[in-house]
């Protein structure tokens, strides 16, 4: 683990309590994050990406369990440290962005209040001392007029405002990795541009890691250095970003970027390319390539063993014993 | 982008809260009410516990047999009853409003953990509120008075000690909806302390659902302190309890029926206007969210 590795964490599982059994939401997810990198976490819903970012703050729902093996941040390891080492990480060290701008600021009291609050609980300092950041960050995020912006409510800002001031509230104390949990889904696709290019421009001028949870393929494409798609709670393909989406390998990726919708070859009306099947349930999951009922590559021996996550040249792993070929490059 | 200070302001909502009839009228009810507690030394030159001997059962002013200056008349000690139910006007609020103050702290701090935490936690709290509603309040107030004597002291405590049960029912099913809220999970996320995150993004979110049971349980308290007095297990006589007139007054009712029902009117009034004030409350503050 080189100086420059900001979080390192290995072999990661999240199991959730359901009525039928206990579902292994996350399966043995490894992460690596270098300072100043950013690092996509790419999935359908329910594949596990929100689980594996919640996890690392120990925000997850009641009743679920994380375990991981090792847990670095910054060089020290967490794992151990219990509740106390974690929430001091929160909003300090690591700050989390929401996908609901619309309701994830308290509605009864001014942002202001909210972005000095979070300030002074890590950094103590005086009041003013915390407006005068509040102040800096909103304009660093775009909002004019920042300091009466200061005294207004939640509900007297438009989405994209909102979106703004919190990942302003992120930034408050100067943390070295920001998580976005999806966000940009809620918002109009015009903001949605503006807000990527802010996270990117934040991420170089401050230095944070990022890590960007999404299932939209071209939210990554222009901001994260490297991906991470997940499928069922595992990690099934990880590279530099500009390799993975050049040159898929797994075919679940393969799939998922032959999903996006492309108006200059699709012809109007055509029904939109899909990944037939469904996920498979992860309460008891076989010992078997999860995706193996989906792949149109499918061999006798993936549904023997599940195949373990393999080196692919230099920063790429991939998790198949079938890959597309290397020359699949379009 | 640019804001003009104006729009900046917080709305007013007290001018919108206005429009509101029943909050407007019971509200005002009560004020007048209260004030007129408040000036009770001011407002009548009597003491309301001086006897009168020469002018006992003397009637209102607009029946036969009276005598100026005692409006109401006076009640079988010849106490001018005007001051007698000025001075009660106190008793019930001031019982009323600390009986309050004590249940809902007790209420809300048993339903914010209970609906916080859930689970086991839950589970234990919701053992007590249950036994807590299974205890009848007077047996329990007989057995206490006969422990420890009524006075105005005990009164209140056993009546703030024993009507925490709808704060801490209510406040436990509006925070189990406030702690999946995505602020408060922002608020985790930020690193917040537990008092924090109940005290500042949970509480101050329930306190529309909280602020109308107290208006309740405010009505509730006073009902229940005139039940104890009449009873004869709250608060002791001299000192003039709307519900101890009443219980005094019950002997003359055939001959001086004024004697039960202006104190019942009084309360009628009090708690109607009370209940009338939290209903337009709760009309306020729903329309006051967005």
């Amino acid at each position: 683990m080189s100086a420059l590795t900001l979080l390192d964490v290995d072999n990661l599982c999240v199991t959730l309590p359901t009525a039928s059994g206990p579902l292994s939401a996350v399966r043995g997810v490894s992460l690596s994050l270098r300072r100043g990198e950013t690092l996509g976490i790419v999935g359908e819903s329910g594949c596990g990406k929100s689980m594996t970012a919640l996890s690392l703050l120990n925000l997850l729902p009641s009743g679920a369990k994380a375990t991981m093996s090792r847990y670095a941040f910054d060089g020290e390891t967490v794992t151990g440290r219990g509740k106390r080492g974690i929430r001091n990480l929160r909003g300090n060290r690591i700050g989390m962005i929401f996908q609901e701008p619309m309701t994830a600021l308290n509605p009864v009291f001014p942002i202001g209040s909210q972005l000095t609050a979070v300030y002074r609980r890590h950094k103590g300092g005086s009041e003013a001392a915390a407006r005068e950041r509040a102040v800096m960050l909103l304009e660093r995020v775009g909002i004019s007029n920042a300091a009466a912006r200061l005294a207004q409510f939640p509900h007297q800002l438009s989405g994209g405002l909102r979106q703004r001031v919190m990942i302003a509230m992120a930034l408050m104390c100067e943390p070295s990795l920001i998580i976005a949990d999806e966000p940009t889904t809620a918002l109009d696709v015009t903001i949605q541009m503006q807000i990527l290019k802010l996270l990117a421009d934040i991420k170089t001028a401050f230095g944070t890691g990022l890590i960007l949870i999404t299932h939209d393929l071209g939210v990554v494409s222009h901001v994260a250095d490297k991906i991470a798609v997940m499928y069922a709670g595992e990690v099934v393909e990880t590279g530099r970003t500009a390799e993975i989406l050049a040159a898929p390998r797994h075919p679940y990726t393969v799939g998922l970027l032959g999903s996006l919708p492309d108006p200059s070859r699709t012809a109007p009306g055509a029904p939109l390319a899909t990944i037939p099947g469904t996920v498979p349930s992860l309460i008891d999951p076989p010992d078997a390539c999860a995706f193996a009922d989906r792949c149109a590559r499918v061999l006798p021996r993936c549904t023997a063993a599940a195949p373990a996550l393999r080196q692919d040249g230099p920063g790429r792993s991939i998790r198949c014993v079938n890959p597309e070929p290397a020359a699949w490059v379009a | 982008m640019s804001v003009p200070a104006a729009q900046v302001r917080r709305p007013a909502r007290w001018r919108a809260a206005l429009t509101h009839k029943s909050l407007v009228i019971g509200g005002g009810v009560v004020l007048l009410i209260a004030i007129a507690a408040i000036l009770a030394p001011v407002l009548t030159p009597f003491d309301p516990a001086q006897p009168d001997i020469a002018n006992r059962l003397k009637s209102p002013f607009w029946m036969a047999d009276t005598v100026p200056g005692h409006y109401l008349g006076t009640d079988q000690l010849g106490r001018d009853y005007l001051t007698r139910l000025l001075y009660g006007a106190r008793i019930s609020l001031v019982i009323g409003l600390v009986a309050v103050a004590i249940s809902a702290t007790i209420g809300i701090t048993l339903g914010l953990v209970a609906g916080y935490f859930g689970g086991k936690v839950d589970a234990v709290i919701g053992f007590v509120i249950t036994t807590r509603l299974s205890m009848p309040l007077v047996l329990i107030a007989l057995a206490v008075v006969a422990i420890a004597g009524g006075s105005l002291t005990t009164v209140t405590l056993v009546i703030g000690l024993l009507i925490w049960d709808q704060f801490a029912v209510v406040t436990r099913t509006a925070t189990q909806q406030a702690r999946s809220a995505d602020y408060v999970r922002a608020a985790e996320a930020m690193g917040c302390s537990l008092p924090h995150i109940l005290a500042r993004e949970i509480l101050p979110n329930i306190m529309p659902a909280v602020i109308v049971v107290a208006t309740v349980e405010l009505a509730n308290a006073i009902l229940l302190e005139a039940a104890l007095s009449f009873l004869g297990l709250g608060v002791q006589a001299p000192l003039p309890s709307w519900g101890l007139m009443l219980s005094e007054g019950k002997n003359f009712m055939f001959f001086d029926p004024w004697l039960i029902t202006l104190p019942g009117l009084c309360l009628v009034t009090l708690t109607m206007a009370i209940n009338l004030m939290g209903d337009g409350l709760r009309d306020a503050l729903r329309s006051g969210r967005r």
